[in-house]
């Protein structure tokens, strides 16, 4: 059964360059971290997929970055101003991993706030373009941070059952080094029910839809 | 009015509620081979609309019957099939292997994909070959970019097409604002949303008044309103696309809309006379 509520905004915070977005979480559950959902981008044709970053009392919290219609949109909101929210859906982290070790790039790291929650805060390891961006890893704790050139695939240390959401190259390297690892991949999605088919992604050498399918998917 | 979803804007397996709140599912299309569709990136938005080239994506008719259908008639709603194919006998295929299925009361013939090569033969003579191929009622979809909309639409009910689906899509192309490289993969898609929602309401005007089918309007439906204008341009039901992927609770909410509104039945239907004949097609 899909959930679909009118919520309104608590407040949109800045974090360097990305956004915070709080709403009022209403009848709505935050599902498992990894899962997302769907916000309404006022003034667009379609909503938006975004992961659970954070789910203080009573409120669901959104990581995201200004940098299209959409986004830019969402961004935009004030406090009071109301969203239409679908969610959660999809597939999120298996949390029953003995040595969990959360791994991620730019916006990537939007749902390892809620996942290192759950787990009790293991290590994260996070990386980032530039020190401005790098300011959104005060979300995470216990975090290290390497900022480019350094990639987070020249700090992983050996051992560890990675969960992982970040750029798609950051994945594909952590797929080779690490073959175990939980991967949280991202499509644009015209829906995130199922109805679209245009988040496909190659799985077992068909196409699947990453929103039915994922958007965490095991890396072997 | 009746409701239906338009061919490929939804997934009864996935979404068995949103199915339930409509009075007819349409499948996606199903050709008679399997297609794993084109590659990604298969959708995005413009600022009136979206476009897609999924490129029907399909198990393939065989798939489709032993494992697809069965779950669908465990749904019990009334079913449509679309069906697609690159030849005449493509869809005469199709539409001969959904014989005998009770829980099929219509099937839509896709003659107007955007997003795949089209099948040589004209609109007419594949609804003739599967007129031949089946006693079920066929609905001709059409593309919104035929010249003469009206001369296609008296062709395939003359070939025994039972009624029409206005629209397919428009094709159309946007680029990445920063790379100006397309954005989707396949570079051209079918574009649907609120910006069709006029060129669909033209050719259902246009169909109304060159044949008797029952026509299913669909393009840009966003809410009540919207299936009103539907039902003064000439369509007997509506087809909810695009909606669907931006709200899923879009089928109860027009329901809603339209039981607010004014009687439907007090739409005035409009004549002929209203707009020039030579800009009926």
């Amino acid at each position: 059964m899909l959930s679909r509520e009118r919520r309104s905004v608590v407040a949109a915070e800045q974090i360097g360059p990305y956004t915070l977005l709080r709403v009022d979480r209403g009848r709505l559950e935050p599902g498992i971290p990894g899962q997302f959902f769907m916000l309404e981008a006022p003034g667009r044709v379609l909503p938006r997929p975004m992961s659970l970053c954070l789910a203080p009392a009573g409120e669901l919290g959104f990581l995201f970055e200004p940098i299209g219609p959409g986004t830019r949109a969402l961004a935009a909101l004030e406090r009071g101003d109301e969203l239409a929210v679908l969610g959660p859906l999809g597939n999120g982290f298996r949390l029953d991993v003995e040595r969990p070790l959360l791994v991620g790039g730019g916006i990537g790291i939007a749902p390892l706030p809620y996942l290192s929650q759950a787990l009790r805060r293991p290590p994260a390891l996070l990386g980032f373009r530039s020190h401005h961006h790098a300011e959104a890893a005060q979300l995470v704790p216990s975090a290290n941070v390497v900022v480019e050139p350094t990639l987070v695939t020249d700090a992983l240390p050996s051992g560890y059952d990675v969960l992982a959401c970040g750029p798609e190259p950051m994945l594909e390297a952590l797929a080779a080094v690490a073959p175990g690892a939980q991967l949280a991949w991202e499509a644009p999605m015209a829906c995130g029910y199922g109805a679209c088919y245009g988040c496909v992604v190659h799985v077992g050498g068909h196409y699947k839809r990453l929103c039915l399918e994922g958007p965490v998917l095991g890396a072997a | 009015m009746v409701l239906l979803n338009a061919s490929g804007c939804l997934d009864a397996l996935a979404a068995p509620d949103v199915a339930r709140s409509l009075d007819v599912f349409v499948t996606k299309t199903v050709t008679p081979e399997p297609r794993e569709g084109n590659e990604p990136t298969r959708i995005a938005e413009t600022d009136h609309g979206m476009l897609n080239s999924i490129g029907l994506q399909n198990p393939g008719i065989e798939a489709f019957l032993d494992g697809v259908l069965p779950r669908l008639k465990a749904l019990r709603i009334p079913l449509w099939v679309s069906i697609g194919g690159f030849s005449a006998d493509d869809y005469a295929l199709g539409a001969a292997s959904l014989n005998g299925h009770d829980e099929i009361v219509s099937i839509e013939m896709n003659l107007s994909c955007p997003n795949v090569d089209e099948a040589p033969e004209s609109a007419a003579e594949i609804v003739a070959a599967c007129r031949a191929a089946t006693a079920l009622p066929l609905y001709a979809k059409l593309s919104p970019h035929l010249p003469d909309m009206a001369g296609v639409a008296r062709a395939v009910e003359a070939a025994g097409a039972d009624g029409l689906s206005l629209v397919n899509t428009l094709r159309g192309l946007a680029f990445d604002e920063r790379t100006l490289e397309p954005r989707l993969a396949r570079g051209i898609g079918g574009y649907s949303g609120p910006a069709l929602k006029p060129v669909a309401l033209a050719a259902v005007y246009a169909c109304r008044r060159a044949t008797s089918l029952p026509i299913v309007g669909m393009g840009g439906v966003w809410n009540g309103r919207d299936v009103l204008e539907f039902e003064a341009a000439g369509a007997s039901a509506v087809a909810l696309g695009t909606v669907l992927f931006a709200d899923p609770g879009a089928p109860a909410r027009i329901r809603d809309e339209l039981r607010g509104s004014d009687d439907t039945s007090s739409v005035p239907a409009l004549t002929t006379d209203k707009i020039p004949a030579h800009q009926l097609n």
